[in-house]
């Protein structure tokens, strides 16, 4: 078997972002030109709180390597508890992929607000290499998805 | 199966320099459901949605993906463009391949790949999109404001100026509030009574304005724009239309033993009474606990010496049941009590007072008729020592967490005053920090010290005993001295913490209105939707919000007024279609998805539903689509998956994920 | 007036200061150099004239620890100037002595550890 070194591994991510605080503050990362890699594709959800765990597993499933959810910061939700309820939602899905033994750095959760371009620039250029560096996820992908 | 037409725009330059629109358009075409797909310079130009709005009718497209700028930018223009040429607009979805690909990629080759990611799963949602209709509800044009202070007439007659009708549901006998009881008012000391009765009479006399007051809202139910309210009208015994306000039975009433709740508890008051003279209504009420006529049948001395004979014993509570638009909670704030806290000797001595009976021990139509005096031994006092933040700050359960922050001004106002009135009594304040955030507030406090020579001390004080001799020993400490000190003095004043009227917690779950631990209510947003709760039609006036002074309250009255016009001025209401909808197949009505909605807007009913062998009837969640923002909270917390959010169903979400993946 | 209250009165003269403008920020003890020296502090000068208490404030060891820097004085934002409230203090002392308010052999048995800028402050300003 050959191993093609030329070619550089590039992570899959699914990145979900609230309407209100962190697609705004990507969409001014992309208006301030402040790049990130292209791996990382946004889903727009209302908030934070309507991504269902389940969503983050059907992504590894289907072969992503790394899943985060951006919402506003505490206190600020547009819904006013929304990102409560998801930041209580995932630290049970961090201790069930440490369970399941799937390193947890493939999930984060992140608040961006609709001021922080930057911040949304850094946060992914960060996780792209962190995701980049633990490799494909072999574990959670369904083989019958591989392509 | 869908017939889904992509539109790709260049944006001059801005898109087609980074990413290859042709192969994009090229590619889309071969994925599911796309009959039509094509590319423009500038989409969201006229001649772009032409090209769309053609293209829907002349391919008969059930949905259209346009990969553009961001949604933010642009959605609500395409949607219109599709409504305009037949098409439903929760048929469109934009795929953002500017802001989120093009301007932060400068690689073309993955610029590309990466747009067509991000229209295959555009296009993957559109698929199952459904088209959704935005709903109606009506408003009915009247406001109720609960809570007859400052806050609450401000509000009722910035209202009822815009020509709505406004009723103000105030638990008392008279409006006025608060700051019916304060003698003046900070930073510039004028009579509280002067500038506040004027805005009284205005109230009663307003065309538009009703007022009830010894009245209760009871129950309240409907949604923003439709609600229906139960008023408990209690009964006054005493006959409004007849009345002139002569003062005659007051007078003559021979139970004197209530005590007179106006004046803090400092004076006792008649069986019938009105709670202060220029009370509004001037209509008396009969407390039927003191008086002698309930208690045992006898006396009946009002009604004899009655001329307009007004009073009606045999009055009972009455019910209005009303529909409103909007809802104001306007209910104000109470001093906490001191049980708790024995070291200042509160319940131990009379010469130990709240800043609040001091107000009215120093207001002209007071218990002493202005005349400052300890209550013990009626001397004037001549050394005074005020003790600030009684309660508050407090991390214990003993007081509040908050500031309370209007304790700071009125306690200089007061030390002002006296030293005023009486420039030979020493005034003394012990302070954790004196917080004058305010116009003219700090010139307002150095005044004090700098004119008035009020001796003001950081630190505290750690008790009050009273003396054989009838005075008070204060024993404080300085801490920028590093000394304790040991204080004869005549009166103590407290500032004494404030919180919520009494009540406003069950209030708060009839209007299904956010609360905090403190029992203030919660505004939708801390700083953006100061005024409004997060449910929808209730608005916040004065301190039920928080701690104000007076400034602040009707500031925020008027704020919470124009929100209130601006709702009733729409004769119907639009709502977001993007809201929860349960599926009562797969719904058991167990309440997990009613208990994180921040809005009240779940359910449940009896339903006949569908069931293995037949159908049955059982409790099922029901969303009220006017009430629902579309959060989403009870998708995730739903149990069996029945509840889902439309425009981000389930099934949307996760075919966006398998095309990303893919 | 009782003997105490004119003795404050009296600092208030001679200093022209008027203590009741303090708010009590500590900007003169943060930026006093002989801070550690002194028993009472910069910011607790105004507090003694306020309560009629200049004896104590005579009899501290501050009266001839402060250097007359007047950094307080420059820096004071409310223009309490805390260095002349403790030099008219000092004033207050030197002159119950009568005639010759000071000489040096005197200054140098009050206190052994005093730093020479003091003796040049103290006969610069009598």
């Amino acid at each position: 078997m050959q191993i093609d070194h030329k070619e550089e591994f590039r992570p899959k991510i699914v990145a979900f972002c609230c309407n209100w605080c962190s697609y705004a503050g990507a969409d001014l990362a992309g208006s301030s030109r402040l790049s990130y890699p292209a791996d990382v594709k946004i889903i727009r959800v209302p908030c934070s709180c309507r991504v269902n765990p389940m969503f983050l597993l059907r992504a590894f499933e289907r072969g992503a390597d790394g899943v985060i959810l951006c919402g506003c910061h505490p206190g600020d939700c547009h819904y006013s508890t929304g990102n409560y309820y998801t930041r209580r939602r995932m630290t049970l899905l961090f201790s069930l992929l440490e369970f399941i033994g799937i390193e947890k750095e493939r999930v984060r959760v992140e608040w961006v607000s609709a001021a922080e371009g930057a911040k949304f620039s850094e946060t992914m250029n960060d996780f792209v290499k962190t995701v980049g560096s633990l490799g494909r996820n072999i574990r959670l992908g369904d083989l019958r998805c591989r392509n | 199966m869908q017939r889904i037409g992509v539109f790709v725009c260049h944006c001059g330059s801005n898109i087609a320099a980074t990413v290859d629109v042709k192969q994009l358009v090229a590619y889309v075409k071969s994925e599911p459901g796309v009959v039509y797909a094509n590319d423009y310079p500038y989409m969201c130009s006229e001649a772009g949605q032409a090209m769309i709005a053609e293209a829907i009718q002349n391919e008969r497209l059930s949905g259209i993906v346009v990969c553009s700028c961001s949604p933010r930018m642009h959605e609500a223009t395409f949607r219109k463009c599709a409504a305009g040429a037949g098409l439903n607009p929760y048929m469109v979805e934009i795929a953002n391949i500017r802001e989120q690909c093009s301007w932060i990629h400068k690689d073309m080759e993955t610029a590309t790949q990466k747009a067509l990611v991000l229209a295959r799963a555009a296009i993957a949602k559109v698929n199952l999109s459904t088209p959704l209709q935005e709903g109606e509800s009506p408003v009915t044009k009247r406001a109720l404001v609960i809570g007859g202070g400052i806050a609450g007439i401000q509000t009722a007659l910035d209202i009822a100026e815009a020509g709505y009708e406004v009723d103000i549901v105030e638990r008392t006998p008279s409006i006025g509030g608060r700051m019916a009881q304060l003698d003046k008012t900070f930073p510039t000391l004028d009579c509280s009574a002067c500038i506040l009765t004027p805005k009284m009479v205005e109230a009663a006399a307003h065309e538009k304005i009703t007022l009830y007051t010894y009245s209760e809202v009871e129950k309240v139910s409907g949604f923003v724009g439709d609600f229906t309210v139960d008023i408990r009208k209690k009964a006054r015994s005493v006959d409004a239309d007849k009345c002139t306000g002569c003062g005659a039975c007051q007078e003559k009433c021979p139970s004197k033993k209530a005590p007179d709740a106006f004046n803090r508890g400092l004076k006792m008051r008649s069986a019938i009474y009105t709670p202060f003279a220029q009370a509004v209504p001037n209509v008396p009420v009969i407390d039927r606990e003191t008086c002698i006529h309930f208690q045992t049948g006898k006396c009946g001395l009002c009604a004899k010496v009655c001329q307009a004979q007004a009073i009606d014993y045999t009055q009972e509570d009455a019910i209005i049941t009303r529909k409103y638009g909007a809802i104001v909670a306007a209910t104000g704030f109470d001093m906490i009590k001191l049980d708790h806290y024995d070291e200042y000797a509160y319940s131990q001595s009379p010469d130990v007072i709240t800043s609040l009976e001091l107000e009215r021990l120093m207001n002209a139509a007071g218990p002493t008729g202005g005349h400052l005096e300890r209550l013990s031994d009626h001397r004037q006092p001549k050394e005074i020592v005020f003790i600030q933040c009684v309660g508050s700050r407090c991390a214990d359960d003993r007081g509040k967490s908050y500031c309370s922050k209007i304790c700071c001004m009125y306690t200089a106002k007061h030390a002002m005053l006296i030293r005023e009135k009486y420039p030979d009594t020493k005034v003394t304040v012990f302070y954790i920090d004196v917080r004058t955030p305010g116009k003219n507030f700090d010139e307002f406090y150095r005044r004090a010290v700098e004119e008035y020579h009020v001796d003001y001390i950081k630190g505290q004080v750690g008790k009050v005993a009273p003396q054989p001799d009838g005075r008070l020993l204060v024993q404080g400490v300085d801490l920028l001295d590093a000394r304790q000190l040991q204080i004869e003095a005549d009166l103590v004043v407290l500032a004494a913490a404030i919180e919520p009227s009494e009540g406003v917690r069950p209030l708060a779950g009839m209007l299904t209105a956010g609360i905090d631990t403190n029992d203030f209510l919660t505004e939708a947003h801390p700083k953006l939707r100061p005024v409004e709760s997060a449910t929808a039609g209730i608005f916040l006036s004065g301190t039920c919000q928080g701690p104000k002074d007076i400034p602040e309250t009707v500031s925020q009255a008027g704020a919470a007024a124009v929100k209130v016009i601006g709702l009733l001025a729409k004769d119907r209401l639009r709502t977001n279609p993007c809201t929860a909808m349960p599926d009562v197949l797969a719904c058991n009505g167990c309440s997990a998805c009613a208990n994180v909605c921040p809005y009240g807007a779940i359910t449940y009913e009896e339903k006949e539903v569908a069931a293995p062998g037949g159908r049955e009837t059982r409790r099922v969640a029901v969303v009220n689509s006017a009430l629902c923002q579309g959060c989403g909270a009870c998708t995730v917390a739903c149990p069996s998956g029945a509840m889902d959010l439309q425009g981000f169903s389930n099934r949307q979400i996760i075919a966006e994920v398998d095309a990303i993946c893919r | 007036m009782t003997k105490s209250e004119y003795a404050a009165a009296r600092i208030e003269e001679i200093s022209s200061t008027n203590p009741y403008r303090c708010m009590k920020c500590g900007k003169c003890s943060a930026s006093c150099p002989t801070f550690s020296e002194m028993d009472i502090k910069p910011h607790q000068f105004v507090s003694y004239v306020l309560h009629d208490d200049v004896e104590t404030l005579a009899a501290s060891k501050s009266l001839w620890k402060c250097l007359g820097c007047f950094a307080c004085v420059e820096r004071c934002p409310r223009d309490v100037k805390p260095g002349r409230i403790i030099d008219a203090a000092r004033q207050l002392v030197l002159r119950q002595r009568g005639n010759s308010y000071l000489s040096a052999d005197e200054i140098s048995k009050m206190e052994a550890d005093l730093p020479p800028q003091l003796l040049v402050s103290a006969f610069r300003r009598w």
